[in-house]
């Protein structure tokens, strides 16, 4: 077997240099007619985004990997250079990129991982359906297809306890059953890759990374409920997994792995992409239904669920990136070995080590932040840990052991979310955080119900006037009772959510206004 | 047609399934207060000034959308709901140019008959005295922005029943405002009629007729039910 | 009457000139034309059958329709949470005092593209410039302006 150099191309290595890395790279060993010898090929996210751009060689199959990062892209032409020669005198396991840094594997950054939804992230060309294919893509789908008892796979799925990864947690299972109960034979399936919390990019990575595993569970999701159309609504901040998308969309209809008959069986499915055009709001699932039928992103109340009444007045499904991803690997090792799953997070903010991991449910806030990501930076202790973005809270550091599952990080205030995790160190104000959220609620809110639209305004404006030193004694009251309010009556979840970053942090860290208080109303 | 019962506040209620809970309330007797909702034009829930509390349930539900069910035990007046009712008001009256003084439709306005209703004689938050235009390009009727609420009544009436769409929401959250055509004055709209439904269904004096002066602006929104029941059921009251 | 607009067509014919395409065409329409103008968004509207208030308010909606010609250059600054924990908010403040404009650079701001370990990150021209401070991109910027 030859040997493969793994160049990472997703969006943060891009950012640093890597797609002319890889072109150089693999320029250079064409020209050198080494190609035998060595394949230099683009790969999704390798995980440490922080230590990019990112290499990892896999000189034989005896030999183990070596990831690289702090790749000096600028030096590429030389860095082609020395790899050329190691192929051609035989030490490619001995190359090692001048500049660059080899990582340890088995740092608890990788070694604390359970990769479920991330499997092939990193390992396959996501261009390359072939390689899909050749690591298992589609075989839980051609499964499914001969065995053609949906009833048992939704039955599967709600026993396997899943609930959705975007960011209500809504059990997977139940949602699918509702739809598959809604009569009628038009039935639509909708992938929200619409990721907009600020800090989140766990979509983005499976998207870019591995493409094919979310379109084999939005056709396993479709033959369970009786869909045979699909939408995958993707923002346009993400220009990559867009292009990654469309490739592969066209080659899995190319292999018959969408389309008419697909392997064989009388299941149809054809997916369609939509590209928002920036609002966050789209995220909403009733928001994101009325952008697909081409209209202003505005949420409406529920009942009628998406189930009864979806996109187009049908029925119709709609899961997140991950929810769908997670499928064939569910349905792959059942529920035994599937076991509670896994989540991805994208850790950033001030910790050393960021990027993207999947843990298993139930890994400790500490565990994640202090020995995946290696914590603060020196001579700084974290304070606290954001997480569910604009609609979620702050942990403070004395609550890091609280395990990371839906119910946990709802008693502390907070919520799961879609996997955004933010690490914030002992310099952070608090309250600047809180505003930040509620200046980016005020922006994106959409207008429609009265508590959202003008609530949120008033909020940012306390919050900045707090800020500013202008405190008047009862404000700190007035911004709990308008809280309260705005998250008791807003129409949907952003005005709901909106608060909660303000509720949170007065909750955990009511020094930080106190602060700003006069002392007087302070008590 | 089969019948629900259900409670509201002190009244036993039996109306049929499928009503709303405002249905419900107006057939009692019992006030909810409104403003967004207009009788004739879908209901969009988005003033959320119809809130009312259901035993059993944590979440706040719109009268105006939410389905009657057995044995319901609705709450219309509760202190909670008064005080998310007075700070709905004060929102509105804040976001905007509300000055009754000079105001159209003072004394004919249902953001003023609220704001009465709710006890809100001044605001607990501040004003934010936004800067907005007023246009009288329409050679019949005007449209004060400072006014305007966003209760999105006159988009409906001239979508869904005069079937022009002259109106409609432009922008988004607090950059919100009703725009005619392609955000373009109101008189050089050719998709309009003049037909004046939206000035007569507009809640504050945010549209009106040009003739109008100080206290002077009637609104006539029982004029759009009975439109509605002679095109829909053919049945005119003349 | 259709005056131009011709190389709309193709993404007309593929959403079968039904509303749902309204967005998909308006994201071409952009790509195509540099912004929206009003004679564009009444050709849009009559293509797809609808009012031109529909056109309008749905355009206005999204951040990334603009209806002015975009400047030369254009500079993003990000404004998500990592990069907001590292300084974004006041990077742009910043910047905000440059001299950009008179360099015929449009200064924004976007949300969080995702590749939050180059916090405080910005975007120029679609390129993303890790790890900025104001005199970082000012100098990066100098060497852009023609």
């Amino acid at each position: 077997m030859k040997a493969c150099l793994r160049v990472c191309s997703a969006a943060s290595c891009r950012s640093r240099g890597a797609a002319t890395l890889q072109h150089t790279l693999s320029e250079a060993i064409a020209s050198a007619g080494l190609e035998h010898r060595l394949r230099v090929k683009e790969v999704g996210c390798l995980g440490p985004c922080s230590d990019g751009p990112l290499l990892a060689m896999d000189a034989s199959p005896e030999a183990q990997t070596q990831l690289y990062g702090s790749i000096p892209a600028a030096d590429a032409a030389q860095l082609a250079a020395s790899l050329t020669q190691a192929a051609a005198r035989h030490t490619l396991a001995q190359w090692c990129p001048a500049g660059g840094q080899r990582i340890d594997l088995n740092h608890p950054f990788f070694q604390l991982q359970r990769r479920l939804v991330l499997e092939h992230c990193g390992q396959i060309d996501p261009n390359s359906i072939e390689e899909a294919l050749a690591a298992g893509a589609y075989r839980q789908l051609e499964r499914v297809l001969q065995t053609n008892n949906p009833a048992a796979v939704i039955e599967q799925v709600q026993r396997s306890g899943l609930r959705g990864r975007g960011g209500a947690g809504y059990p997977t299972g139940l949602k699918w059953a509702a739809v598959a109960q809604s009569p009628g034979t038009d039935k639509l399936v909708v992938c929200n890759a619409d990721e907009g919390d600020p800090g989140a990019f766990m979509d983005r990575t499976v998207l870019e990374g591995d493409p094919h595993t979310v379109l084999e569970g939005m056709a396993i999701a479709a033959h369970a409920v009786g869909a045979s159309r699909g939408f995958i609504y993707v923002r346009a901040e993400y220009p990559l997994a867009i292009a990654r998308l469309h490739t592969a969309i066209a080659a899995a209809h190319g292999q018959g792995w969408l389309g008419m008959a697909i392997a064989g069986s009388r299941f149809n499915f054809d997916v369609e992409l939509r590209v928002g055009a920036g609002a966050y709001v789209c995220g909403e699932e009733t928001a994101l239904m009325q952008s697909i039928e081409g209209k202003r992103g505005m949420p409406r109340p529920r009942p009628p669920y998406p189930a009864e009444q979806g996109v187009f007045g049908l029925p119709t499904l709609i899961n997140n990136v991950e929810t769908f991803a997670n499928l064939p690997a569910l349905l792959r090792l059942g529920l035994e070995s599937y076991g509670r799953g896994t989540k991805v997070f994208s850790l950033t903010g001030h910790v050393r080590r960021s990027g993207v991991i999947e843990v298993p449910m139930g890994t400790s806030l500490r565990r994640i932040v202090e020995t995946m990501g290696g914590g603060a930076a020196a001579g700084r202790t974290i304070k606290a840990v954001q997480t569910g973005g604009p609609s979620g809270g702050c942990v403070p550091a004395n609550q890091l052991d609280t395990p990371v599952d839906y119910e946990s990080l709802k008693a502390l205030g907070t919520i799961m979310g879609s996997g955004g995790m933010v690490v914030m160190d002992d310099t952070t104000n608090m309250v600047d955080i809180a505003r930040f959220f509620m200046a980016f609620c005020r922006e994106e809110s959409c207008g429609k119900c009265v508590p959202c639209r003008a609530g949120t305004v008033q909020l940012d404006n306390l919050l900045e006037k707090l800020l500013g030193g202008r405190a008047a004694p009862g404000d700190l009251e007035q911004l709990e009772r308008l809280c309260h309010m705005v998250k008791d009556t807003s129409l949907c979840g952003l005005g709901q959510g909106a608060p909660k970053p303000v509720l949170s942090t007065l909750r955990h860290f009511r020094d930080d206004y106190l602060a700003l208080v006069p002392a007087e109303t302070s008590r | 047609m089969s019948l629900c019962s259900l409670r509201i506040d002190d009244h036993e209620v039996a109306i049929a399934a499928g009503s709303t809970v405002l249905q419900a309330a107006r057939e009692a007797s019992v006030a909810i207060p409104t403003l967004c909702f207009l009788e004739g034009l879908s209901a969009v829930a988005a003033c959320r000034m119809c809130l009312v509390e259901v035993s059993g349930s944590d979440t706040l539900l719109p009268a105006c959308i939410t389905r009657v069910q057995e044995g319901m035990q609705v709450h219309t007046a509760t202190p909670r709901l008064q005080d998310i009712r007075r700070t709905l008001i004060e929102l509105l009256f804040t976001e905007g140019n509300h000055v009754c003084a000079i105001c159209v439709a003072n004394g004919h306005c249902e953001l003023q008959n609220l704001a009465v209703e709710v006890g809100m004689d001044h605001s607990r938050l501040p004003y934010r005295f936004p800067d907005r235009p007023v246009d009288l390009s329409h050679p019949l009727f005007g449209l004060d922005h400072n006014r305007c609420v966003l209760c999105t009544r006159c988009v409906r009436v001239c979508d869904e029943v005069e079937g022009a769409h002259v109106w409609d929401v432009g922008w988004r959250g607090e950059h919100c405002r009703i725009i005619a055509g392609l955000e373009e004055p109101w008189g050089a709209v050719e998709a309009c009629t003049h037909c004046g439904k939206c000035v007569e269904v507009c809640p504050t004096g945010a549209l009106f007729h040009r003739g109008d002066t100080t206290e002077e602006k009637h609104s006539d929104p029982a004029r759009l039910q009975a439109l509605m029941q002679a095109r829909q059921q053919q049945r005119w009251n003349p | 009457m259709a005056e131009g607009y011709s190389e709309l067509e193709p993404v007309l014919q593929r959403h079968g000139h039904r509303p749902d395409g309204l967005i998909e065409v308006l994201n071409r329409a952009q790509e195509l034309y540099g912004h929206l103008t009003p004679p564009l968004l009444r050709h849009i509207a009559r293509q797809l059958h609808l009012p031109f208030s529909r056109v309008q308010g749905t355009a206005s909606f999204y951040h990334l329709f603009r209806f002015s010609p975009p400047a030369r250059h254009r500079c993003w600054v990000c404004t998500g949470t990592a990069c907001h924990v590292k300084g974004a908010a006041s990077l742009l403040a910043a910047l905000q005092r440059g001299p950009l404009n008179a360099w015929g650079i449009e200064l924004g701001s976007v949300r969080c593209i995702g590749t939050c370990s180059g916090a405080p990150l910005v975007v120029v021209d679609q390129q993303v410039w890790n790890q900025q401070s104001c005199a970082s991109v000012l100098a990066g910027l100098r060497e852009l302006a023609p």
